[in-house]
């Protein structure tokens, strides 16, 4: 499972790279996106995947015997993906208004411009 | 709990939701503003007084022990940067009241800059690293809308580039936070000094520190990844740029010195060499950029990159004395460089352009404004007894007493970069006679009082910082030895 979700991890930030590398403006947007969601599920990979053993300590035990999955991360990419999703709509928002004022798509257009 | 300690973050919280609720009397937001702001440089002058009194403080939020809970830390290194925070939030205020449109004072202005502030004395004052990200996030959200407010063409065309390398940044500090949290199994930075020590993979702690170099590096614009600053500073209208100028690429050094004082000391000393390789860059293509711009606040921008360069260097160096150096020089760097922000903005109000081609004869008509420029100007390029030259000073014996000429040669052939373009700022927009024979001169003043207030008081503040340098010196040095007997601060965090 962990080779799996590294190679996904992996195309994400490739794809989202790549995507920011492009022009076009709404391939931007979509380039963040992708690297924000690299990100979270990275963390959530370091958190240790395990299947139906949640993380709590069985009466009479003092402490929590593997295998199981650290929920700190866990809580950690709660807030990131909140952050995230909070951000990631405002760029939405910016990059709307700015196609509307600018007309274009083409960010080197945009940036031309603006010099 | 030690309520003060969260008073950084709190007062600028309740100053922007009462702003909020107050959202249609503009009248009652500009007290409510500058009454909040000026509260903030209060606590961050008491914070620096109880710091300096009775050692570094901590407090461990709802009480949950140290490696756990969430931790704010107040070291003098913190106290002294609230501190700034307040004095700049407030005179930057004080300055936006006469000078932000009113459009934009509907669009919440002025609540936006209160949760600015309390994102840069959050990640001022927090002593865990996930919190600090968090900060960062505040504040950043906070100045893609001041950016991005009242979108203007130019303004959303620079906000773009901003927002995106900002994203890209903290998208390198998450993973860098999962990383860390994954090999010490702690986020709180004072344990993260400890267990980093115990993790056997030299390997792993070398890439994650050049992960947070790169993250900080993109926030505090070091070479080569500063073109969002020049890209971008240029567009919003002037409180805003030098609030920015004053604050946030600061924060980005501010996490640069911590973490690389406190976290990734030992076995550092490579990625010490490759920092002071970049701050030479920096410092140089900052300098040779703004030597190049014929636009007033595009001279500035560059020589913000340029600047940072210096504090990059006394991190790099890494002695109390080079340390001490880069503390001195962000304060004046803070107080200089806002004020010429400022100063450009009253010649813009004066000359209808920021454009070096189309100004000039502000000293004949208005020599008070000239002299108030000479000072932060002159302090910038070094020359004594003004600020700027102590901050040198500083770095520079620091550096010959490590034997670093290379980087010391560059910083003194630098300086004499920003004297040349604050000299031809001097020349194009003070000396030579106007281009503009039609415009008739008006009385300085009635560009109105509260625009030129900030102005005199930080430039007596860059005045006052070069000949009562003793003091401050004194006070950086003992912030710096802090900062290099990280002990302390572990104890005040773990024990408290």
């Amino acid at each position: 499972m962990e080779v799996v979700l590294a190679i996904v991890i992996g195309v994400l930030y490739a794809t989202g790279v790549y995507m920011i590398l492009r022009r076009s403006l709404v391939k931007l947007i979509l380039g963040l996106v992708l690297l924000g969601h690299a990100s979270n599920l990275f963390i959530f990979t370091v958190g240790r995947l395990t299947r139906s053993a949640p993380p709590i300590i069985p009466e009479g035990d003092k402490v929590l015997l593997p295998p199981y999955s650290d929920p700190l991360p866990q809580a950690l990419i709660l807030t990131a993906i909140v952050i995230g999703f909070g951000v990631q709509a405002f760029a939405i928002v910016l990059l709307k208004r700015t196609y509307q004022t600018v007309k274009t798509d083409d960010f080197d257009s945009i940036t031309v411009a603006h010099l | 709990m030690n309520t003060l300690l969260v008073l950084p973050i709190l007062v600028p919280f309740v100053t922007a939701i009462l702003c909020l609720f107050a959202w249609r009397q503009i009248a009652l937001q500009r007290w409510l503003s500058v009454v909040g702001t000026a509260s903030l440089l209060v606590v961050g002058l008491i914070l620096l007084y109880a710091v300096n009194r009775d050692g570094i403080q901590a407090v461990q939020i709802g009480s949950w022990t140290a490696p756990f809970g969430i931790t704010v830390v107040v070291d003098l290194f913190s106290a002294i940067m609230v501190s700034i925070t307040g004095l700049m939030g407030l005179l930057v205020m004080v300055y936006s009241l006469g000078s932000i449109d009113l459009e934009r004072q509907r669009f919440g202005y002025y609540p936006l800059f209160c949760t600015l502030l309390m994102g840069v004395s959050g990640a001022f004052i927090t002593g865990d690293l996930f919190n600090l990200y968090v900060w960062f996030e505040v504040l950043l959200i906070s100045s893609f809308v001041l950016m991005a407010l009242g979108g203007e063409r130019r303004q959303l065309a620079g906000a773009i580039q901003y927002v995106v390398m900002n994203l890209i940044s903290s998208s390198i500090f998450l993973a860098a936070l999962g990383i860390v949290y994954s090999v010490t199994g702690t986020l709180n930075m004072a344990d993260l000094a400890l267990q980093i020590q115990q993790v056997q993979q030299p390997g792993i702690v070398n890439i994650l520190a050049i992960m947070f170099l790169v993250a900080f590096g993109i926030k505090a614009a070091i070479f080569p990844l500063f073109f969002w600053l020049p890209a971008s500073y240029d567009t919003p209208p002037i409180a805003v740029t030098a609030i920015f100028a004053a604050l946030l690429t600061k924060v980005g050094v501010y996490a640069l010195v911590r973490i690389f004082t406190l976290i990734f000391v030992q076995d550092m000393a490579g990625l010490r060499e490759v920092m002071l390789v970049l701050a030479g860059l920096t410092m140089i293509v900052g300098v040779f950029g703004a030597a190049s711009e014929y636009e007033f606040r595009r001279v500035l921008s560059f020589h913000i990159v340029s600047q940072i360069g210096y504090m990059l260097m006394g991190l790099a160096l890494f002695t109390p004395l080079a340390l001490a150096g880069t503390i001195y020089f962000l304060l004046h760097n803070i107080l200089a460089k806002t004020n010429l922000f400022l100063i450009s903005g009253v010649a813009q109000r004066l000359q209808g352009s920021y454009e070096l081609k189309k100004m000039g004869g502000l000293y004949k008509n208005y020599p008070i404004l000239g002299v108030l420029f000479l000072i932060p100007a002159f302090s910038l390029a070094g020359i004594p007894p003004l600020s700027g030259f102590w901050g040198k000073l500083l770095l520079v014996r620091a550096g010959l007493e490590i034997e670093q000429y290379l980087v010391v040669g560059v910083s003194l052939f630098v300086s004499v970069w920003t004297t040349y373009s604050m000299l031809k700022l001097w020349s194009e927009a003070f000396l030579k006679d106007s281009p503009q024979t039609d415009r008739p001169a008006q009385g300085l003043w009635q560009v109105g009082f509260v625009l030129l207030l900030p102005i005199i008081i930080l430039s007596l503040l860059t005045v006052l910082m070069g000949i009562l340098a003793e003091p401050v010196v004194a006070l950086t040095q003992r912030a710096a030895t802090q900062l290099m007997t990280p002990d302390d601060y572990i104890q005040a965090v773990l024990k408290g």
